[in-house]
């Protein structure tokens, strides 16, 4: 053997150093609490570390009692969007290195929905919304026996963006026109009738066009961008919505 | 085989009773509209009236005087009355629907809303068509040069 390899020192990795970080995050518990308050936790964390694993850290680990919403944790299920640090965000798609962790970070349940409890609210009203654009592929046209519906590239790529959302409100409890009396149909509603109105396939675009001509349609819509900001999958929320008003004035898609 | 189900949700309706017009669309449209007007016309007024000749220093009670007897800017005037009253009118009736939470607040506001816009529009309609530019018993050196003419 030759004596090469002792000259090799064995290759230690740099230690990826972890540092303390606060979360302030605004409690609630319907059953003790008349008000929500805020409480604050520190936890050892590392710069490739998400919020939700912070959160997930407390809850495993200092107080069992925090409650939120998760599913994937990687971003597709749209459960854990909440307000880190006054943005719209999905908690697991937030790393630690991208906050600024000399202040405290700052978590709360998202605006305009009636709380729960922590950082739960009832997504109700929001999924009512939803249902109401009619959500889905309306066509009379049965195709020939093994045979599909056909769409060019083009009339495919023209609602594209809009098949990205995963309906987890972090647009519409963004939206200063929703926060006010909930009565707006809100951004995610709106993305998701452009996704049927501009569908090649459809049929029923003038009937959502119809339900979106509503005085809470389109046009409480004040194009603050605030949606397009929040979105975890960058859907242009605002291009989306301008677009429907242009086809609800035209009459067509 | 398959079967077709007719209608699988029933379309859900906000409000009960569907007028014949759309105001909330034709507001909408107007807010465009008359916002791509009122930036010639305001910008033309301050052009007009603080850049060009003597600048500022020209204003004065016969420089106005001469511009309302001029049925050019008489028109223009009106024009950029209503639309700016209108405009910013319905503004404030968006701000009042977004941020009024009772029933009676929002009435109550918007009403006061229309009585202003209305009067506004009223008076300066008024003020540009029966202005008399050479009031009786003025000094010379104050209203426009035109008027030791008549």
């Amino acid at each position: 053997m030759s004596s090469a390899t002792i000259d090799q020192k064995p290759v230690v990795p740099e230690e990826i150093k972890s540092f303390t970080v606060t979360l302030i995050i605004r409690r609630f518990n319907p059953e003790v609490d008349d008000e929500p308050h805020w409480q604050d936790f520190d936890v050892q964390m590392y710069p490739t570390d998400r919020v939700l694993d912070a959160l997930h850290k407390i809850k495993w680990e200092q107080d069992g009692s925090l409650t939120f919403r998760r599913s994937c944790a990687h971003g597709v299920c749209g459960s854990d969007a909440m307000r880190i640090n006054g943005r719209n965000r999905l908690a697991c798609k937030t790393l630690m290195k991208d906050l600024d962790i000399t202040k405290p970070i700052y978590v709360e349940a998202i605006k305009g929905l009636p709380l729960e409890k922590d950082l739960i609210v009832d997504m109700e009203p929001f999924f009512d919304s939803f249902k109401a654009v009619q959500p889905f592929l309306m066509n009379s046209v049965t195709p020939a026996k093994g045979k599909e519906r056909i769409q060019t590239v083009a009339q495919r790529a023209r609602f594209d963006d809009t098949t990205k959302c995963i309906l987890c409100a972090a647009c519409t409890s963004s939206c200063p026109v929703f926060w006010t009396d909930g009565q707006y149909f809100g951004p995610a509603a709106i993305v998701n009738a452009h996704r049927f109105i501009f569908d090649s396939r459809d049929e029923n675009a003038a009937v959502r066009l119809d339900i979106l001509n509503d005085k809470e349609g389109v046009w409480r819509c004040r194009t603050t961008f605030n949606c397009t900001e929040a979105c975890p999958r960058g859907i242009q929320v605002t291009q989306a919505i301008s677009e429907v008003k242009q086809a609800i004035m035209r009459g067509k898609a | 085989m398959t079967t077709t189900i007719e209608a699988p949700r029933s379309p859900y309706s906000r409000s009960t009773k569907k007028s014949g017009v759309n105001w909330e669309k034709w507001g909408w449209i107007y807010m465009r509209v008359s916002g791509v007007v009122l930036v010639v016309l305001i910008f033309g007024h301050l052009f007009v009236n603080l850049m060009i000749g003597e600048g500022v220093s020209a204003l004065n009670f016969a420089f106005v005087a001469g511009k309302l007897t001029n049925p050019f800017w008489m028109v223009w005037d009106v024009i950029m009355l209503w639309l700016a009253l209108i405009h910013g009118g319905n503004g404030m009736r968006t701000l009042v629907n977004d941020y009024a939470t009772t029933r009676t607040s929002r009435g109550i506001l918007k009403v006061a809303i229309l009585v202003s816009v209305v009067s506004l529009i009223v008076l300066g309609t008024l003020v540009v068509f029966t202005f008399d530019p050479c009031p009786a018993g003025a000094p010379a050196d104050l209203v426009a040069s035109f008027c030791t003419s008549l």
